[in-house]
């Protein structure tokens, strides 16, 4: 009976794709704020711990991991925390936004698009983020020495996206339930300034007391900066390594679904 | 076969509900929309009609009944039904700190259509609306009617068969509201099937081919503005005002010379055929009004009939 036509069903990746223009223009407005957040922060980190405070420190590579100076073993701490720190903003008060503030997310999901593209088209935001900021922090600490390898480097590089996505989704599954953005003083406050300063990025966890070593093992970003640092560093262990990588993709996959979930019953509530 | 073209309907509901944990915000109604024709959900607060939009727009699940888009079917078609529909929320669900056009230009974009198709849309749009000045202003800056226009042009980039209006001219100035209005005029008679939600009487009556009154989940009655007013009303009213305290002794005096008799707190209203019919006979009687007004009943007067006159939050 039905006169309708049969309809095509787009793939989630051109669904997902269908945002570029959206996050693009977004980038367009704000990244020159994000150069300062994303750059010169880091880079002022690597001056100041580095360099300068790094002086002071006389480096045994059997205490720092097998790094032969201060800097290089920093460099990876930094680089990591800094993809840390990069995507839980970009996934806490911009997501609030989208379900709360600025509700955009229902006018998004009012088109073909589904909470899970959603979520799909800012993951793939905030890779492209990651990505740029990671390539550029890379490429100035070039100069100062700290690869041991150009597929170091690359490695260090990859393993950012990584990182990104287990600190990304799970922050973006809690985002996107919360009724107000209050619970964000916790996550800042117990969860990345201490995991910013306690899971290995400036000192090696073995110089915490047993207890607070093994609470740091568990910590994403301890696993995230050991890996960078062994891929930097030219000390690979590979089934550490695995472990680590394991780790990270176990809490972005869960944090991913646990993501889609929470926004598509924001979005129909 | 050319019949069923036409009337295939575009929208379809039996039994529809909708229930949030334990309460049911729609408790099993019956529509069908027509191609081309405007369709209203009135009702006050409450009775169910923005959860039944939800549904219709394919963003809520229906929890029970069954509920055909163009023939298909939300559940499981949901993005090639909401690629063909035009949503007009009653929040507006703008980008603020993005430009009018980059607004409609990546909303656009959503459903697929190519850059050079979407920016000769946009172009469009913004002049249908009338803010192609404001192109480059950011959306902050605009006032509410202009947010509003804003909202209509982005529901239509997809050049939608049916556009949904959850109380379009909801808080807009009277200036507002009729400019809205005629774009919504033009958009039904370009073919546009039209579905609105509003508590504006003067609204519905205005745009609206055939409505269904709702309250408290269930459709009360359903019909065109002037079917609804014929059955539900009489043609006109004769309101009647005394002194303050006097309409409940007066009501018994005048109650036959209406079908109805309805007592407010400043007026009675009689409702009958024949309004200055009611005015002699209520001289005649030699009661004297301080006030008196003969007007034609109004879907308002259905509303109230139907909804009641107590306040819903």
């Amino acid at each position: 009976m039905t006169t309708h036509p049969v309809p095509t069903r787009p793939s989630r990746w051109d669904l997902a794709w269908r945002q570029r223009d959206y996050w693009l223009t977004v980038y367009k407005r704000t990244w020159r704020g994000s150069v300062v957040s994303s750059f010169v922060t880091p880079l002022l980190y690597v001056l100041a711990m580095g360099v300068l405070l790094g002086g002071f420190i006389e480096a045994d590579p059997d205490q720092l991991d097998g790094a032969t100076t201060y800097l290089a073993f920093v460099a990876p701490g930094l680089v990591a925390a800094q993809t840390m720190q990069l995507v839980v903003g970009e996934t806490t008060y911009p997501v609030m936004s989208m379900v709360k503030w600025q509700k955009i997310a229902f006018g998004m999901t009012a088109t073909p698009l589904g909470a899970r593209d959603v979520v799909n088209g800012h993951l793939g935001f905030i890779c492209f983020r990651v990505a740029l900021t990671s390539a550029v922090f890379l490429a100035v600490l070039a100069p100062f020495g700290v690869f041991a390898s150009v597929a170091g480097a690359v490695g260090a590089f990859l393993v950012q996206l990584l990182i990104g996505l287990a600190f990304a989704t799970p922050v973006y599954g809690l985002s996107a339930g919360l009724k107000d953005e209050s619970a964000y003083a916790l996550v800042f406050r117990l969860g990345v300034i201490p995991m910013f300063l306690f899971s290995g990025a400036f000192f090696p966890i073995s110089n915490l007391s047993p207890a607070l070593e093994t609470l740091a093992r568990f910590t994403p970003l301890w696993h995230g900066v050991d890996l960078t640092r062994m891929l930097m560093l030219g000390t690979l262990d590979g089934p550490r390594a695995l472990v680590h990588v394991a780790y990270l993709a176990v809490i972005a996959v869960a944090g991913y679904l646990w993501a889609c979930r929470r926004l598509e019953r924001r979005l129909r509530s | 076969m050319t019949d069923t073209i036409i009337t295939a309907p575009m929208i379809s509901a039996s039994g529809l509900r909708k229930s949030f944990g334990d309460v049911e915000a729609v408790r099993g109604i019956d529509v069908e929309v027509r191609p081309g024709e405007a369709f209203g959900f009135l009702g006050p607060n409450g009775a169910g009609k923005s959860s039944t939009m939800r549904m219709i727009a394919a963003v809520s699940p229906v929890s029970a009944g069954t509920l055909r888009i163009f023939g298909l079917d939300p559940a499981t078609d949901g993005p090639a039904i909401r690629a063909r529909l035009g949503v007009c929320p009653q929040d507006d669900t703008l980008d603020t700190e993005l430009t009018v056009r980059d607004n409609l230009y990546v909303y656009g974009r959503y459903f697929g259509i190519p850059r050079a198709e979407v920016n000769q849309r946009t172009d469009e749009l913004l002049e249908f609306v009338q803010l192609t000045e404001k192109a480059k202003a950011k959306v902050d800056n605009l006032s509410g009617g202009m947010k509003r226009r804003l909202t209509i042009a982005r529901s239509l980039i997809n050049r939608p068969d049916i556009l949904l209006l959850d109380e379009p001219t909801t808080g807009l100035d009277p200036q507002a509201r009729h400019v809205l209005w005629d774009r919504l005029f033009r958009l039904k008679q370009s073919g546009v099937t039209l579905v609105i939600t509003t508590h504006y009487m003067d609204e519905a009556e205005q745009l609206c081919d055939r409505l269904v009154v709702m309250d408290k989940g269930l459709i009360a009655a359903e019909g065109s503005p002037l079917e609804l007013i014929r059955t539900h009303s009489t043609r006109e009213v004769a309101e009647l005002r005394f002194g303050a305290g006097e309409h409940e002794g007066v009501a018994a005096k005048v109650e036959d010379l209406g079908d109805r008799v309805e007592v407010l707190p400043d007026r009675l209203l009689v409702y009958t055929h024949d309004g200055e019919e009611v005015i002699a006979k209520v001289h005649e009687r030699g009661l004297e009004p301080a006030a008196v007004l003969v007007r034609r009943s109004t879907l308002e007067d259905v509303f109230l009939r139907l909804t009641g006159r107590t306040l819903v939050d």
